[in-house]
């Protein structure tokens, strides 16, 4: 499809470290279309901000490696791309939320400078005036007085903090928000007033967004594509309302959402997915699902799976690749 | 003004060390074996003679009446005579300390200015040929003894090449080894912290952020990571002038320089025990101080300091 | 590189975890090597020369450059150079080992006493360390010799005091960081009488940063101990100690270098050892410090 603003294909990434050699990403594939609001969900571990951080090549240096595979973004692999190229990139046309707003503003410098530092870098031609006109704007879009633009972070509560955060990455209209947790490190109350704010900002910017979230209520609520993702891959991909309704699910998927209480439910008890991960380090053959899915058959051990699409919605698993090939 | 009242309170916080500092030391040296008295006037000197000095100096009273009466007399700005010379301290320690101040100063100077460029390039450049030359070289100026290295230099420098004249004061070149020896250790410290201080930097979130905005590695350098690598080193600094004050006693012995070195070095060999006492007194303060000129700095450097608090 | 192992990391108890980061050191390795080296050589000295040599004097020799009679030459009185080389690193390692040793146990009890008891007796422990620290260590050490006068013994107690006070800091830190964790208050749950906790859960986990400084004072105390020699305060000649043979060779040194060389390495090589060990430990103990 031509008219996808990014897409993801067959990625493959490793983390090297002193004692191993992580796969954080296989095979990882994933297209999205311009405006589209998708929802990335899994585990912690399975590659989520892995994808985000190789989307902006900003990958920790000498230790995550893009090994194979290509990241084309409005139809042009940036994996070719000099790092001027993606300078023009990120903050412009890509940008990013981080998961703990404590941490990610620069404690020596004041919010309405951070905030204004993504004009000053990629709108040089703006006087000013017009500079601070448009962060006064945006810090009363996310619902901060301009009065404390002159305060340094510290001086801020977490929510705060992440409200400053999100209008650094919205200030240059950016066609593509990485949003990575950008509720989880919040307290519950304060992570509704986030949501709520980007539900508001959604109306107003039509940028694309990649949510990052393990949490499929916020998924629900947001967006209106999702990937599950697991053990560096996608294993299954759709529309929300196809996600949660649909009878054919992944099998982790179906584990996810048993996992969520239902309150209406006379069940006593949660079910959560039996095992753990696969440890990351090893390189899995057959499916990575394998050794926690109660539907494991022979070849799921042997085989990777193929993504198999119905009507639009991909799941790679082979209950279903069986059904399809009979 | 905030900070003003912050060095007000420091400034008078500095009085009750003071106090403590003096009497711990009152206490130490009130240990001094041997008759002062006796020492003053030599063998030839009758018992009533000796006594009578003893009583002349207040020697013969408690220990706490002593230092009261030393403290009544400091606060008069009288630290009393040289036991074994005879001269008032207190010009002679004033004569004196310009020198000593002067060597320090460059000292920590060329460290500063030599050690922080050459951390930070190490930090950027890891693991480059750079920053093993810049490990491998505070591996040996961290423990090269001063005055084995001035001693080295001296004979290299002065006596064979010529380049810098050999000893005492006089001119601007006399200063060039004596700083250079003196900041030597001080170099090394300076080196590893802001090196240190800048790769823990460069790995945080807010660096990654400022990458993600789209800023160049020159522009993450100076705008973000800069300042804030900064702001440990700097605390570094008091405490290397500190230290640089008590290792010119050394430096100055080597390079002859009429600091307060050689006071309290003769001082310490023929137990007189006012200058030594004047002299630690006097360097407390003076450490004190600097150290609340570092803290007035890193104030500058780093907004959450809240002098209020 | 995946290496094969009896047991994975993962498995290790966090002392097993210390001990593998510091043996994975290679400069902390050399460090010990080199130190123990030291160590041995000049503790088993008369059996490489006997002590006589060291205040031997035989003008006929002297000024005498390295050779197979004088390994390290002699000096302006014609007394072997290696032999007080070797007698002298006696001095300088065992005093630094006696003080390091001297104020980690007082620091120690200053410090754990300040930050376990806290209150009233932790403020006025405290306000004295802080008057002793607001001395350089240096000046505090030349007070406390014109109030002893020139002596090994004297010169160690002198440094040692000069040193407590850090220590004192070190500790006290570590017990209070301690004392407020949670599995503290699991043991005196327990019932665990205050003692028991101390030794059993506070030293355990608060030893790391007083090991760590620990070592790297000892590189300082000896610099200290030798910078005090060369000054002629402390240690007097004809004992000798490294710093003072630098000093008694002065004159010399230009025309016949060995004389100041040698013994100065000797003082860099055992400082540099100390520190590698420390750097490894500090790494060991706490691997985010280590880039």
């Amino acid at each position: 499809m031509e008219n996808n603003l990014l897409e993801v294909e067959k990625l493959n990434v490793e983390y090297i470290t002193d004692d191993a050699i992580v796969y954080a990403l296989n095979d990882f594939s994933l297209n999205v279309k311009p405006g589209e609001k998708m929802g990335l969900v899994g585990e912690t571990g399975a590659g989520k901000t892995t994808l985000a951080l190789s989307i902006l090549r900003l990958l920790p240096q000498k230790v995550g490696k893009i090994v194979s595979g290509s990241i084309k973004y409005a139809g042009e692999n940036i994996l070719e791309k000099p790092e001027s190229y993606m300078l023009s990139l990120r903050g412009r046309r890509i940008s990013m939320i981080f998961q703990d707003p404590m941490t990610s503003l620069n404690p020596v410098k004041t919010v309405g400078d951070q905030v204004l530092e993504v004009l000053d870098l990629h709108f040089p031609q703006l006087s000013k005036e017009e500079k601070n006109k448009k962060v006064d704007d945006m810090f009363q879009m996310v619902g901060i007085p301009c009065s404390r633009k002159n305060e340094y972070p510290h001086q801020f509560s977490g929510g705060m903090k992440q409200r400053i955060v999100i209008a650094m990455a919205l200030i240059a209209e950016p066609e593509l928000l990485l949003a990575d947790e950008p509720t989880t490190a919040l307290d519950v109350t304060i992570q509704a007033q986030i949501l709520d704010l980007m539900k508001e900002l959604k109306q107003k910017f039509n940028s694309a967004v990649i949510l990052i979230t393990h949490d499929l209520g916020v998924v629900a609520e947001f967006c209106d594509s999702v990937a599950v993702v697991y053990g560096g891959r996608v294993v299954e991909l759709g529309k929300v309302e196809d996600i949660f309704l649909r009878d054919r699910k992944h099998p982790y998927t179906s584990g996810l959402i048993n996992c969520i209480p239902d309150l209406s439910s006379t069940t006593p008890r949660l079910h959560p997915i039996p095992g753990r991960m696969i440890d990351p380090r090893v390189k899995v053959e057959g499916c990575c699902f394998a050794n926690r899915c109660p539907h494991c058959m022979d070849i799921c051990k042997r085989k990777t799976p193929e993504m198999i699409y119905e009507n639009g919605h991909g799941i790679a698993c082979h209950l279903f690749s069986e059904q399809e090939g009979k | 003004m905030n900070w003003l009242k912050y060095a007000l309170k420091r400034l008078l916080m500095l009085i009750p060390v003071i106090i403590a500092v003096t009497f711990v030391l009152f206490v130490i040296l009130s240990f001094a074996p041997g008759d002062v008295a006796r020492i003053i006037l030599g063998d030839d000197a009758t018992q009533e003679q000796v006594a009578a000095l003893r009583h002349e100096m207040g020697l013969d009273q408690p220990l706490l009446v002593r230092y009261v009466n030393y403290m009544i007399d400091v606060l008069h700005f009288d630290f009393g005579t040289s036991w074994i010379s005879g001269y008032d301290i207190l010009p002679e320690f004033a004569r004196r300390l310009p020198y000593t101040l002067l060597v320090t100063t460059l000292s920590v100077l060329f460290a500063v200015g030599v050690g922080i460029p050459l951390g930070i390039a190490s930090a950027i450049k890891q693991h480059s040929l750079l920053d093993y030359g810049s490990t491998f070289l505070v591996m040996l100026l961290a423990s090269m003894p001063a005055f084995w290295l001035g001693t080295l230099c001296q004979i290299l420098f002065c006596l064979t090449l010529r380049w810098l004249p050999v000893s005492g004061v006089g001119s601007w070149q006399h200063y060039i080894l004596p700083s250079i020896i003196l900041g030597a250790s001080t170099l090394a410290t300076m080196i590893r912290m802001s090196r240190t201080s800048m790769l823990d930097v460069i790995k945080m979130d807010y660096i990654r952020t400022a990458r993600a905005k789209g800023a160049s590695e020159q522009k993450i350098l100076y705008h973000h990571a800069m300042r804030n690598s900064l702001i440990p080193v700097v605390t570094q600094i008091g405490i290397s002038f500190a230290g640089g004050i008590g290792g010119a006693v050394v430096t100055e012995n080597i390079f002859a320089i009429p600091g307060i070195g050689a006071m309290l070095i003769n001082a310490v060999k023929g137990r007189d025990v006012p200058v030594v006492m004047g002299t630690i007194i006097f360097v407390t303060i003076i450490v004190g101080v600097i150290n609340l000129i570092v803290d007035l700095i890193c104030a500058v450097v780093d907004p959450r300091i809240d002098f209020a608090a | 590189m995946l290496r094969k192992k009896k047991k994975p990391l993962s498995e290790y108890s966090s002392w097993e975890l210390v001990g593998y980061r510091f043996r994975k050191n290679k400069l902390a390795m050399l460090g010990v090597f080199m130190f123990m080296f030291i160590l041995l050589v000049t503790l088993f000295a008369p059996l490489f020369v006997p002590y006589e040599k060291v205040i031997e004097q035989n003008v006929v020799d002297k000024l005498q450059g390295p050779s197979s009679k004088y390994i390290f030459g002699t000096d302006e009185l014609g007394r072997d150079l290696f032999a007080r080389v070797l007698y002298g690193g006696r001095v300088s390692l065992l005093c630094g080992l006696a003080i390091i040793g001297i104020a980690f146990v007082f620091g120690a009890i200053i410090g754990g006493i300040a930050g376990f008891v806290g209150g009233k007796v932790d403020t006025i422990l405290m306000r004295i360390v802080d008057a002793l620290m607001a001395v350089p260590s240096a000046l505090l050490a030349m007070a406390i010799i014109t109030a002893l006068g020139n002596g090994v013994w004297k010169l160690v107690i002198a440094l040692s005091i000069a040193q407590v006070s850090r220590f004192a800091r070190t500790v006290r830190s570590s017990v209070l960081t301690l004392r407020n964790m949670e599995y503290i208050e699991a043991a005196k749950c327990y019932g665990s009488s205050s003692f028991r906790t101390i030794i059993k859960h506070i030293l355990p986990n608060g030893i790391g940063p007083i090991v760590v400084a620990a070592t790297l004072t000892l590189g300082a105390v000896i610099l200290s101990i030798s910078s005090m020699g060369y000054l002629g305060l402390g240690v007097a000649s004809p004992t000798p100690e490294w710093g003072t043979i630098i000093s008694e060779n002065k004159v010399n040194i230009r025309y016949y270098p060995y004389l100041g060389i040698i013994p100065g390495l000797c003082i860099m090589l055992t400082v540099m050892a100390v520190n590698f060990i420390g750097d490894g430990l500090r790494d060991a103990f706490d691997p985010k410090s280590k880039n």
